[in-house]
């Protein structure tokens, strides 16, 4: 499997004013590393606001200016440069957006779909793909001239990943492709994300509901206040979880109305006082001395990357 | 669906047009009855006359008539179509307002338009910027527009350009000796150029303010971020993404900001002297010409309803959206 994406310690950052002049910065994301390979869905999973999104504006160079961003990128094997950047943003590396927002209420679909072009000729060829892809995804004719407000949530869901799709993109991030949408189209939609394996497609699913993200993907990275805590193959979420090695993965996994339904007390803390040694200190029943003072490093044991001190190796 | 929809339309703004114009016609006599203009003073001024002449002066006018039938003669008069007759001038009112609107209509759009393709210029550079120095110094000179008075900048222009620079005339429709029929076409456009740049510059300011925001705003939508993320960029983006979302709201303000283009060209033309319907109206109000006082009220108002139903017509049949909605409704 080649690889398409290798993030290595990115760390993202904003400047923020609090209180008049005081200015502190904000970690968002902290000391990510991550491979893609084609043909693989590896999915962020973290709760909302954990700076999900982020990563995949991170990649596709579209952060605010006051933003900070530290660490690298690499397109098979090359530093993604800004430069480099431009040339695959839309063709090489896609997004599919969180929802109909992200669409120009004021365009009609079909110009949307097919994106800028230059010449009159790139136009209807473009066109052609359009609609090949539109047949492809159940969409009429109709919705060629439609504007978004007039489609439905499960329609505008299928507009958003043709757009993506259109130039034959290898790396794929997918912003919370299900919320919002019934039970029938968010199955149709995973079985849509999962075909496009086939296309050799190597893609970062960006949710917080596990349940997508299980019935997706290959690997699950989880992310806790801006740190990666464990990133794991999506067949240990299976049984008891025996094999999910981090505290917080295995609370995720117990909370769930198939498995325990077992919630854990405490809440994520807030941005502004990220503790100094291991984020998820303050909720763990397993805290040491350690935990407060040192933040674990990102270590492989049986083939899945934990930040932890104290891995849940045998079970509980 | 579509036809029954515009005649609806039609019909609900025309009732509301006669509407407004009975309202406005009754209210504003009531209140020019209740001032304390009495034209037979005017009239005479300083000639000394006896108090039985001034009696006979005041029957042929009919000062003493009550309310009530004044307000049914002035209405014959309306639908006379004449409406009276001017008391300065001696001609029916409608040929006095014809002549001075159509000077002023010609000051008011000339400037509207120039205002219109400035502003909405200034604030796409502005929004585009957003932050950079260009946008600060248009920022600034809008904020300065917007709280100086029309009347002031015109004199500011007139000082600057007539007095020291002595490029344009200082005043006047026509130069000063010769007739209003043989005046050049230059002539007249060269006493036009300052009351067009005044008016200009004041209305510049709202609208570039407005397209900034607007355009900040789009900029800083989620359908942006994702027309970047596909790799559009700079003036492109724009273009084909921000453009026509800001071009509707934009246009709609210019047309409803009717009524402070006419407030302006009234103190401008005053500054500059142009013989337009803001000079005639000072005119008719200082000089009790009443029945001129009133025709401009009421012409002023259709002007000003104009403007305002050009807007709505651009909302309710432009917008994609609106249409939408509107069916739904229907059904």
């Amino acid at each position: 499997m080649t690889k398409l994406l290798k993030i290595r310690n990115l760390s993202i950052s904003f400047t923020q004013y609090i209180k008049g002049l005081n200015q502190k910065e904000l970690q968002v994301i902290t000391d990510l590393s991550l491979d893609i390979h084609e043909s693989e869905i590896i999915a962020i999973l973290g709760a909302s606001g954990s700076g999900k999104s982020l990563l995949a504006n991170a990649i596709l160079g579209i952060l605010p200016p006051n933003a900070l961003v530290s660490g690298s990128i690499k397109y098979k094997g090359n530093e993604l440069t800004n430069q480099l950047r431009k040339k695959l943003k839309g063709t090489k590396i896609s997004l599919i957006p969180q929802s109909v927002n992200y669409l120009n209420p004021l365009m009609i679909v079909q110009e949307q779909a097919i994106g800028t072009t230059q010449t009159q000729e790139e136009k209807e060829e473009k066109i052609l793909r359009q609609q090949k892809i539109f047949k492809e995804y159940g969409l009429s004719k109709d919705v060629n001239q439609m504007y978004p407000f007039q489609l439905s949530g499960g329609m505008a869901r299928k507009v958003l990943i043709s757009t993506a799709l259109l130039n034959n993109p290898d790396v794929i991030i997918a912003d919370e492709p299900t919320p919002g949408l019934d039970q029938q189209a968010v199955t149709e939609t995973i079985n849509n994300l999962i075909n496009l394996k086939k296309k050799k497609v190597g893609m970062i699913l960006i949710t917080h509901d596990i349940n997508t993200a299980i019935r997706t993907s290959d690997k699950i990275a989880i992310l806790y206040l801006g740190f990666v805590i464990e990133i794991t193959n999506t067949k240990n979420f299976k049984d008891n979880g025996e094999k999910l090695l981090h505290p917080y993965t295995k609370a995720l996994y117990n909370a769930l109305p198939e498995t325990h339904f077992k919630l854990t007390k405490g809440t994520q803390p807030s941005y502004h006082n990220i503790p100094k040694g291991c984020p998820y200190q303050e909720n763990c029943p397993h805290k040491t001395d350690k935990c407060i003072k040192i933040l674990p490093e990102l270590k492989t044991i049986n083939d899945t990357q934990i930040r932890c001190h104290h891995p849940l190796i045998k079970g509980e | 669906m579509n036809k029954k929809r515009t005649i609806r339309f039609i019909e609900h703004k025309a009732i509301r047009f006669i509407l407004l114009i009975i309202s406005v016609a009754i209210f504003s006599f009531i209140l020019i009855n209740l001032s304390p203009i009495n034209p037979v003073r005017v009239y005479l001024g300083e000639v000394a006359v006896s108090e039985a002449q001034r009696v006979m002066l005041e029957q042929y006018w009919g000062i003493n008539q009550p309310i009530t039938v004044k307000l049914f003669n002035w209405f014959t008069c309306i639908l006379h179509g004449d409406f009276g007759t001017s008391l300065i001038y001696r001609i029916p009112v409608i040929d006095v307002i014809f002549q001075k609107f159509s000077a002023s209509l010609i000051l008011m759009l000339i400037s509207w338009c120039f205002s219109g393709l400035i502003g909405f210029g200034l604030g796409i550079i502005a929004g585009k910027n957003k932050g950079s120095l260009i946008d600060k110094i248009i920022k600034v000179y809008c904020y300065i527009l917007q709280s100086a008075p029309s009347f002031w900048i015109g004199l500011v222009v007139l000082i600057i350009f007539s007095v020291s620079l002595g490029w344009f005339p200082i005043g006047f429709g026509v130069p000063i000796g010769t007739l209003e029929n043989n005046v050049t076409i230059f002539e007249w456009i060269a006493r036009l150029i300052l009351p067009v740049l005044t008016l200009s510059m004041v209305g510049v300011a709202p609208i570039a303010m407005y397209t900034r925001n607007e355009l900040v705003d789009v900029l800083s939508s989620d359908y942006i971020l994702f027309a970047k993320s596909r790799g559009e960029f700079g003036w492109d983006l724009i273009e084909r993404q921000a453009l026509r979302n800001i071009l509707l709201p934009v246009i709609t303000l210019q047309f409803l900001s009717f009524n402070e283009l006419f407030g302006g060209a009234v103190l401008v033309e005053q500054v500059f002297s142009y013989p337009g319907i803001g000079q005639t109206a000072v005119m008719a109000g200082l000089q009790s010409d009443v029945p001129l006082l009133l025709a401009i009220v009421i012409f002023s108002a259709i002007f000003v309803f104009t403007g305002n139903l050009i807007a709505d017509i651009i909302y309710y049949f432009v917008d994609p959206r609106i249409k939408e909605n509107e069916t739904i409704e229907d059904y």
